[in-house]
C-alpha cells in the first residue's frame, strides 16, 4: 500500500521508510512561525531561554502582524519584547510590522517549500499546503517547547482526497469552492485529518490554492496540500525562491484514503457562510438583500493581487454604497505596492474604501473596523464565529472577493455575477 | 462543583474574545474573560474540580491557548464532549487539561446528575451509571503526567 502525502513527509522526517496512520513520529520542524504572540511564547521560558538558549536561531520565523501597528501600549511593550529576543538570540528571520500577514511572507519569503515541515502558533499556518508543504498550527505552549527543543511529535493523519474537475464559472472564486466543501463536510470534518487536493489542479492559479489551504483548518484540518505543478515552480521563479525537485514529496497512487470527494468546478456557484459558523453555508442567493454596514476585502484568505483585481474590476469608476463602510487589507506590502502599480488600490480608495496597513486588521476584533452590537459585515477573511470582529452581537458572513466587492456597491448581499462581464 | 453543559461548535471566540489575545497571556489576565461571549456567568462560578460538557468539535478554530490555559486554571478538572478540535486537543495536553472524548457520557448526563471523574481508571460515572474512555497515547500521557509540556521540557533539557 502506498502512502499519502502527510505520510510521505512524515515518514522522511522521521527517517522512516514508512509510517502508518496512527502512528507518533518525532520530527524537527524546518520551521516555527510566531507572530505577536512572540512575546507570549517567549514570556512562558525566560529562565529556560537564559539556560539553554535556542535550539537553532534560524528556526524561528518571527512577523509581527496582528495587532500592527501596536493599538496600545501593552500591544508596543510586546512588539518591543520581542524585537529584544530577536536581537538578544540573533534570531535569523524576523520581519516587523509592516511587512504583512504572517502566513504571506512565508510564503513570499520562500520558507514555504515542497517537502518542508512548518509548525506555527497560528492556526491559518496551513496555508502553506498551497506548495507542498506539511503546515499546520500548534499553541503558544507548543512554540514555547519547540524554540528550546526544535522537535516535537506529529500523530500520522488519516487523510481524505478531494478531487476538483473541470473549471470555475465566471463570478466564482477559490473561496466558494473551500466554502462548499466545508459546508459539505462541516467544520470538523477533517477534525485531525490531512486534505489533500487532486484533479485538474492546473486550472486553479497559486491565490486559489493558497485560499482554499488557508481554510483548510476551519473543516479542522491538521494540513491541506497541493500537488506542485508548472504553477507552483513559476511563482517560485517569480518570487526568485529556489527550487529542488528531488524535495518534492506527493500521495502515491495507491495511498490509502479515509474518504473521497470530488467536486465538477464548473457547476459551483458563488456561496456565503452564513453567522455564526464557518460550515453555514448558503447559496447567495440565499442571502441576497442582506443589509450590510460594513465590507472587509483582504486578509491571509484573500488579500492577494487576484483578490484585488477582482474586486477593482467590480468597483472601478462606481462608488461604495452610502451607509456601507468598505475596508480594504493587503495580504503583503508586496503585494500593496503591486496593486498599487497596477490601479486597483486607487480604484477601490477612489471608490470609497479605506486601506489598512498590511497585517491582520479587524479579522481578529483586537483593532481596526470593529463592529457595533446589531451590525452586519460581509468579510473575505476566513472566520465568522460570533465575538470574533470585536462584538457579539454582530454578524459576521463569509464570501468571496467579487461578492464583497458587488455586495459593496449595493450596500446588502449581491450575487458577483450580476457585476461581471 | 458545578457541572456546565454547552452545544456543539463551541469556538476559540466564544471561549476566550479574540479582542483580549494581545493583551491578555496569564492566568490572572485570562480568568475574567474566560468563556464571556458563551456564559457571561462562568468566570463568577467556575470552582476548582468542575467539569464542563459540551457537544461535538469543542474548541474549534483558533490556535490561542488561553481557553485551555484558563481552564486549566482555574481548576476545571476535565472536559467530556463529544468531540474536540485538533488544536484544542493538543493545547490542553500541553497544559495539563483532562479532555474526554465521550459522546455517550455527554447524552447521559442530565442537570442535577452526579458526576465523578476517576481519570486513572479512564472512567467517568454519572448518576452512578460509569462510561469508559482510552487512555492517551504514552507520548502524551508522559506530558500530562508531567504537568503540562512547560515541566516535561524542562526535564527533559535537565536530562541533556
Amino acid at each position: 500500500m502506498g502512502m499519502t502525502f502527510a505520510q510521505k513527509v512524515l515518514a522522511k522526517k522521521s527517517g522512516q521508510n514508512h509510517v502508518a496512520v496512527g502512528q507518533i513520529v518525532t520530527v524537527k520542524p524546518d520551521y516555527l512561525l510566531t507572530h505577536d504572540n512572540t512575546a507570549a511564547i517567549i514570556g512562558k521560558i525566560g529562565t529556560e531561554l537564559e539556560k539553554y538558549g535556542v535550539a537553532r536561531n534560524d528556526l524561528n520565523l518571527i512577523v509581527l502582524d496582528h495587532v500592527i501597528p501596536a493599538a496600545s501600549e501593552k500591544n508596543a511593550a510586546g512588539h518591543k519584547k520581542v524585537r529584544e529576543f530577536v536581537k538578544k538570540y540573533n534570531i535569523q528571520h524576523f520581519f516587523d510590522l509592516g511587512e504583512g500577514i504572517c502566513h504571506q511572507v512565508v510564503y513570499e519569503k520562500g520558507f514555504a517549500r515542497p517537502g518542508r515541515i512548518i509548525v506555527g502558533s497560528d492556526s491559518h499556518t496551513c496555508s502553506y499546503g498551497a506548495v507542498g508543504t506539511f503546515a499546520t498550527g500548534v499553541d503558544r505552549t507548543e512554540s514555547a517547547a519547540l524554540t528550546l527543543t526544535g522537535e516535537t511529535w506529529f500523530k500520522v493523519p488519516p487523510t481524505i482526497k478531494v478531487t476538483l474537475k473541470g473549471q470555475l464559472s465566471k463570478g466564482v472564486s477559490a473561496k466558494d469552492i473551500v466554502l462548499k466543501i466545508i459546508g459539505d463536510i462541516s467544520a470538523d470534518g477533517a477534525n485531525y485529518m490531512a486534505v489533500e487536493f487532486h484533479g485538474d489542479i492546473q486550472n486553479l492559479t497559486m491565490d486559489d490554492r493558497f485560499t482554499i489551504a488557508n481554510m483548510g483548518i476551519e473543516m479542522g484540518a491538521k494540513i491541506a496540500a497541493f500537488p506542485v505543478d508548472d504553477s507552483t515552480q513559476a511563482f517560485f521563479s517569480e518570487y526568485n525562491i529556489p527550487f529542488d525537485a528531488s524535495e518534492v514529496l506527493w500521495a502515491d497512487e495507491d495511498a490509502d484514503y479515509v474518504r473521497e470527494l470530488e467536486y465538477d468546478l464548473s457547476s459551483l456557484e458563488p456561496v456565503v457562510a452564513a453567522p455564526h459558523t464557518v460550515d453555514n453555508v448558503k447559496p447567495v442567493g440565499a442571502l441576497e438583500g442582506t443589509p450590510l454596514d460594513q465590507v472587509l476585502l483582504g486578509t491571509c484568505t484573500n488579500g492577494r493581487l487576484s483578490d484585488f483585481e477582482a474586486a477593482a474590476a467590480i468597483l472601478k469608476g462606481k462608488k461604495v454604497h452610502a451607509g456601507t463602510r468598505m475596508l480594504i487589507l493587503p495580504a503583503s506590502r508586496h503585494i500593496m505596492r503591486e496593486a498599487m502599480r497596477l490601479g486597483y488600490i486607487d480604484a477601490l480608495v477612489a471608490a470609497g474604501a479605506v486601506m489598512l496597513p498590511p497585517g491582520c486588521g479587524p479579522c481578529l476584533g483586537a483593532h481596526q473596523g470593529a463592529m457595533a452590537p446589531g451590525e452586519k459585515t460581509l468579510s473575505t477573511a476566513n472566520r465568522n464565529f460570533k465575538g470574533r470582529m470585536g462584538c457579539k452581537e454582530a454578524e459576521i458572513y463569509l464570501a468571496g472577493p467579487a461578492t464583497v466587492a458587488a455586495s459593496a456597491l449595493h450596500g446588502q448581499i449581491t450575487d458577483p455575477r450580476k457585476e461581471v462581464a | 462543583m458545578n457541572v456546565f453543559k454547552y452545544g456543539d461548535d463551541i469556538n476559540t471566540d466564544m471561549l476566550f474574545p479574540g479582542k483580549y489575545t494581545y493583551t491578555c497571556a496569564t492566568a490572572e489576565e485570562i480568568k475574567p474573560h474566560l468563556l464571556e461571549d458563551l456564559d457571561a456567568d462562568f468566570s463568577a462560578t467556575v470552582q476548582p474540580g468542575d467539569v464542563i460538557f459540551a457537544g461535538k468539535n469543542f474548541g474549534c478554530g483558533s490556535s490561542r491557548e488561553q481557553p485551555a490555559l484558563g481552564l486549566k486554571a482555574v481548576g476545571v478538572k476535565a472536559i467530556v464532549a463529544k468531540g474536540f478540535s485538533r488544536i484544542f486537543y493538543r493545547a490542553s495536553t500541553n497544559q495539563g487539561l483532562l479532555l474526554i472524548e465521550c459522546a455517550d457520557a455527554v447524552d447521559a448526563y442530565n442537570p442535577g446528575d452526579t458526576v465523578e471523574v476517576k481519570a486513572d481508571a479512564g472512567e467517568i460515572v454519572i448518576a452512578g451509571k460509569p462510561y469508559s474512555f482510552p487512555k492517551l497515547p504514552a507520548e502524551m500521557m508522559a506530558i500530562m503526567e508531567a504537568g503540562g509540556l512547560l515541566a516535561y521540557t524542562q526535564k527533559k533539557l535537565e536530562a541533556r
